[in-house]
């Protein structure tokens, strides 16, 4: 008797609790977060999103145009082989994310094509493209230098960062000697970490 | 009897304690999504700075990797840096950039440290001193809350090449000396604007209060730097040391400027680091 009088009152509270519970999960992201950045983008798919929308995944991220023939090719490989060495159980909590910094030539379909000529086709492959305001203030927030130097070429630095799925700055890899290793380590860290 | 009571008592005692677990959830969400509130749009102010025409031109960058010269279109840039004065309104009408909301994706730590409040300037600072600890993302809102922009690397250095009397000093050893001089001027920045001469232009206070953020001063890449990761994607397997790309040695001030530029990041906010406006001549019909 006394248990049956209970339970409706619990139950009742706990579901009111837990309610609010997830609206209050949903406004919990730091100050730092790039997800904070509030600038529309378009992938791959012409889909527009927001950054916030890659919220819950771990992120690798590096800026690139896609016409560039020296050092972006060599990213992007870099990109394919830490994407190949994220273990399978994991890689459905990551995105590969690659950024142009030429968002004129780097239309979705363009970006489309891209990922195809590279074998860039899976769910993890996120390709990023805004305006030139949008693009400047993502580079700076990776403290990334560019500059264009010729209507089709880029001077750039070569950044490859991991960030939380909350979007907080885990690690940075500069320059075109990436340690492929390490970054695979990082991410591995990151999404096997308690929450 | 005494059981049902008793049941009943703990009943209420659960109640109110689950009821109270929930409104104290309930503040922490009000003031969450109060928080949340904190719009991210930003409210236009006015601010009467007097702007200045600059004519375009060519140009050659101090730091280029080649011989290019660079062509500027005409703009108008504002005569002198932006001040505390103006840059109260500007979080006074947006409050997301008070030093208390600031985002740290947007700041550093010491985002207008010296303030006394959010609404109140330096103890003892002057309305009309140049704003300083602002990061370049603070900076860039405020160009565009004025309906501004920020002057591009290539359009400061070009305003920078005046001296009273010519466009362009670059020659004169006694410009670059002069800047230099200007730039070891401790505490420099607390100063009025406009209490100096201006150039030629009639562009005032360009080196001897403070350092300027341009838009783009994360332009510069020193080519051929492989320790700091960085590669000119036309020339990258040719070794051009940066420092053999300066296109004018004498002008050791120049490179005091690119070399600041150089090593900040947008999210620093420097004790003697400013900015001021500027804005396109031309309209281009949408």
């Amino acid at each position: 008797m006394r248990i049956v009088n209970y339970f409706p009152l619990f139950i009742l509270f706990l579901f009111s609790c837990q309610n609010n519970k997830s609206n209050e999960t949903s406004n919990e992201l730091p100050s730092n977060s790039i997800f904070q950045l509030t600038s529309e983008w378009q992938n791959q798919n012409g889909d527009t999103l927001h950054l916030k929308d890659l919220q819950g995944k771990t992120l690798v991220v590096v800026m690139i145009y896609t016409t560039c023939k020296s050092a972006c090719p060599i990213l992007v490989s870099k990109m394919k082989l830490i994407e190949s060495q994220i273990s399978r159980k994991d890689i459905d909590k990551v995105s590969l994310v690659l950024v142009s910094i030429d968002p004129e030539t780097d239309t979705p379909e363009f970006l489309k094509k891209f990922a195809k000529k590279n074998g860039m086709e899976g769910n993890q492959w996120v390709f990023l493209r805004s305006n030139e305001m949008a693009t400047q203030e993502f580079a700076n927030v990776l403290s990334m230098k560019y500059k264009r130097i010729s209507p089709i070429d880029f001077s750039h630095s070569n950044i490859i960062s991991i960030f939380s799925p909350n979007g907080q700055l885990v690690e940075q890899e500069e320059g075109l000697e990436i340690n492929v290793e390490n970054v695979v380590k990082k991410v591995s860290k990151v999404v096997n970490s308690p929450k | 009897m005494l059981v049902m009571k008793k049941s009943f008592v703990s009943t209420i005692v659960l109640t109110t304690v689950l009821l109270f677990a929930c409104k104290r959830q309930a503040e922490q969400i009000v003031s969450d999504v109060k928080q949340n509130l904190v719009s991210n749009e930003l409210h236009p102010i006015e601010v009467n700075t007097k702007m200045v025409y600059i004519p375009g031109g060519e140009y050659k960058p101090f730091y280029s990797s080649d011989s290019d010269r660079v062509f500027v279109q005409s703009f108008l840039i504002d005569e002198r840096p932006v001040t505390n004065q103006e840059f109260l309104k500007f979080v006074e009408a947006n409050p997301q950039w008070r030093r208390s909301n600031m985002k740290r994706i947007y700041s550093d730590s010491v985002y207008l440290r010296d303030w006394v409040g959010d609404l109140e300037i330096p103890k003892g600072a002057l309305l009309d001193a140049p704003v300083t600890f602002v990061s370049w993302f603070a900076a860039k809102a405020f160009a565009q809350s004025v309906g501004k922009r920020m002057p591009t690397l290539d359009e400061w250095e070009f305003v920078a090449m005046a001296d009273a009397e010519v466009p362009n000093a670059r020659e004169k050893k006694k410009y670059s000396d002069d800047i230099i001089d200007l730039y070891m001027q401790k505490d420099r920045q607390y100063k009025s604007v406009k209490l100096s001469p201006p150039n030629y232009w009639g562009v005032y206070n360009m080196f001897d209060l403070i350092w300027e953020w341009t838009d783009d001063f994360n332009s510069i890449l020193t080519t051929g730097d492989s320790r700091a990761g960085e590669y000119d994607d036309k020339n990258m397997f040719c070794a051009a040391g940066g420092a053999t790309s300066a296109t004018d040695i004498l002008n050791y001030a120049a490179f005091m400027r690119f070399a600041l530029r150089a090593s900040i990041k947008a999210n620093y906010n420097i004790a003697n680091l400013g900015f001021r406006c500027a804005k396109d001549t031309i309209v281009v019909s949408p």
